[in-house]
């Protein structure tokens, strides 16, 4: 088994249980799949557990090899996390952000660190931005150059939270091109995703997260149905296929007032 | 694109490094500077002969050898102490008002100061010249110790630590104030002079101390570059990129310890520097650590060796508290600079 295996999962704050043994089937190298589900359902403490950045309890582990037990070091060579927001208050270019990426963990000297944080910022799309000041970017700038911080030690998983959430159209389609791109080189790839229609798009599956549970999990076309957005999101919704074949989801309305 | 870019990086940072070499030639004038002011009103050439060791009078070889040159050291010490002492502690606690007298260490060594020369209570077996400095040496890293302690305790995240050591400032300042209440006019006198802050009774031996707590600490810090320019990204950054955040943060506030309390004790509450040396390295070379602790330990220095140069030189003749100089004049050429520097953003 070479892929990502989380088995009875569960992660506290406090007294206030976030994830209750959350199970998830294997997620196999080659494949992205979305965490889904609506606010506070513990898409991203999911994440940070895997990143090992919450604590938790249960089973998570990579190729076979338990997470828990590997030293910050190993565990970040192997996992690339890109969070949700950041920060912008360093006075640092956009280059050395990448590198310290590629060198903070690393014990070793990397023989030629710029030229490898240079070359994930060109592959990305961003190399203008190399001697940028990381506080004059844009939200969506930021967001490339966070990837950029995720992928550049080649990790063996990608875990993304809300990777899309500042980007314009044609910046979603470049990351998620991209990250595409990075599964089909044998990674694991798991990101959190709102816009259900973008993940149907280019997920291979779906996990839905309800109440700190798995509601569901699947193919796009099993998991996104109106019977789930209506239980889960508590909104009516058609499901259509377009012309080319892609889900397309149409919200009528809510259900009613979703419980705070 | 991609090698024009890197060539670029490579002439900012050998840009970087020329800076830091001009700012520690800087730091180096600034001493000679200081070296041949003074109320004696010796000339440079009598001062250069002195310094090379050629034939002066031995009243000459005495100002220079026993008054200035520890004076001169000791301020190019302190400086670059407590400013490589504010520069990891704004990083590892996330905030840029960190600095060692904001979290109550000076405060600390000031009341360590105040139980030895107001109650008279001295570590046995040290030299009666020492008593004050050994006090107020243990008394900052004692609270510094409480600071780690209390990290320890929450988990260590830098707000509880910040909010800690400002009420280990507040509790200082008061326990400070009532053994004012009850000194005798004398050592209150003697208390408050120490409170300024003064070189003026900088030792061979002090300077060798703190030059000691130095030299431990910088090669450290230096090797945690990498790890604190990634803080400087968010704790969770850095963990995810593999930084043992928790480790970094104790070995980096041990340093902050030894440097602060080291310097606190030998010349008394000095502030400003450590606040004031990082953050115009940081506007001078950025937050590559590489650059940036050597820029802030040199910025240090030199605003500290011409604070020295200054307290002699303000009031012709008189002697002003070195502590005072940095406040007074610093703080308005400090806010210049926040400002000059907000301007062209």
């Amino acid at each position: 088994m070479s892929g990502l295996s989380i088995r009875d999962v569960s992660v506290s704050y406090g007294r206030r249980p976030v994830l209750a043994g959350l199970s998830l089937p294997d997620l196999a190298p080659g494949e992205v799949t979305v965490l889904a589900g609506p606010n506070a359902a513990g898409k991203s403490t999911l994440l940070r557990a895997i990143a090992g950045l919450a604590p938790a309890r249960g089973q998570i582990a990579l190729g076979g090899e338990d997470l828990a037990r590997l030293s910050g070091q190993r565990r970040a060579a192997l996992i690339g996390f890109m969070p949700q927001t950041l920060p912008s208050g360093a006075s640092l270019v956009v280059l050395e952000t990448v590198i310290a990426a590629l060198r903070a963990g690393s014990g070793r000297e990397e023989t030629s660190p710029e030229s490898r944080a240079m070359a994930v910022l060109s592959r990305l799309g961003i190399a203008s931005l190399a001697l940028d000041p990381l506080d004059q970017l844009s939200g969506g700038q930021r967001q490339m150059v966070s990837l950029a911080q995720a992928v550049v030690r080649d990790p063996r998983l990608l875990l993304l939270d809300e990777p899309t959430s500042a980007l314009d159209l044609a910046r979603q389609v470049r990351l998620l091109t991209e990250v595409r791109r990075i599964a089909a080189e044998g990674r694991v790839v798991l990101a959190v995703l709102h816009d259900l229609a973008l993940a149907a798009r280019w997920a291979d599956r779906i996990a839905i997260l309800h109440k700190g549970g798995l509601y569901s999990f699947g193919p796009p076309a099993e998991v996104v149905t109106p019977a789930m957005l209506a239980e889960v999101y508590g909104v009516s919704a058609r499901i259509e296929t377009c012309s080319r074949g892609h889900l397309m989801v149409q919200i009528d309305g809510e259900i009613a007032a979703p419980a705070l | 694109m991609s090698d024009a870019l890197i060539a670029r990086y490579h002439r900012q940072n050998r840009r970087r490094a020329v800076l830091v070499g001009t700012m520690a030639l800087g730091a180096l004038l600034a001493v000679v500077l200081d070296l041949i002011t003074g109320p004696a009103g010796l000339p440079l050439s009598e001062t250069l002969r002195a310094l090379t060791g050629g034939e002066v009078s031995r009243g000459t070889s005495v100002i220079i050898w026993q008054v200035r040159l520890p004076v001169a050291i000791m301020a190019l010490l302190v400086g670059a102490a407590l400013a490589l002492a504010g520069a990891e502690m704004q990083t590892v606690l996330e905030n840029p008002l960190a600095e060692p007298f904001t979290l109550g260490v000076s405060a600390a060594a000031a009341l360590g100061a105040a139980t030895a020369i107001v109650l008279g209570l001295t570590l046995p077996f040290l030299p009666a010249v020492w008593g004050v400095s050994a006090n107020a040496f243990l008394f900052a890293l004692a609270a510094l110790g409480l600071l780690q302690l209390m990290g320890r305790i929450r988990g260590g995240g830098p707000e509880v630590l910040i909010l800690f050591g400002i009420a280990l400032n507040f509790t200082a300042a008061a326990f400070l104030s009532l053994l004012q209440f009850v000194a005798s006019a004398d050592a209150l006198q003697q208390l408050v002079f120490w409170t300024m802050g003064s070189l003026s009774a900088a030792s061979w031996t002090g300077a060798a101390l703190l030059a000691t707590a130095i030299l431990i600490t910088a090669p450290f810090a230096l090797r945690a570059s990498w790890q604190l320019t990634a803080l400087r990204l968010g704790e969770e950054q850095a963990r995810s990129f593999g930084v043992d955040v928790t480790a970094l943060r104790r070995w980096a506030l041990l340093r902050v310890s030894l440097l602060s309390a080291a310097a606190v004790s030998m010349v008394g509450v000095i502030g400003f520097v450590g606040l004031a040396g990082p953050h115009i390295a940081r506007m001078l070379v950025g937050e590559d650590h590489r650059f940036f602790l050597p820029a802030s330990l040199l910025t240090g220095a030199l605003v500290m060796s011409l604070a020295s140069v200054l307290s002699k030189t303000i009031v012709p003749g008189v002697l002003l508290p070195v502590g005072l100089v940095t406040s007074l004049i610093g703080l308005p050429v400090f806010f210049s600079l926040i400002l000059r520097g907000k301007g062209r953003r």
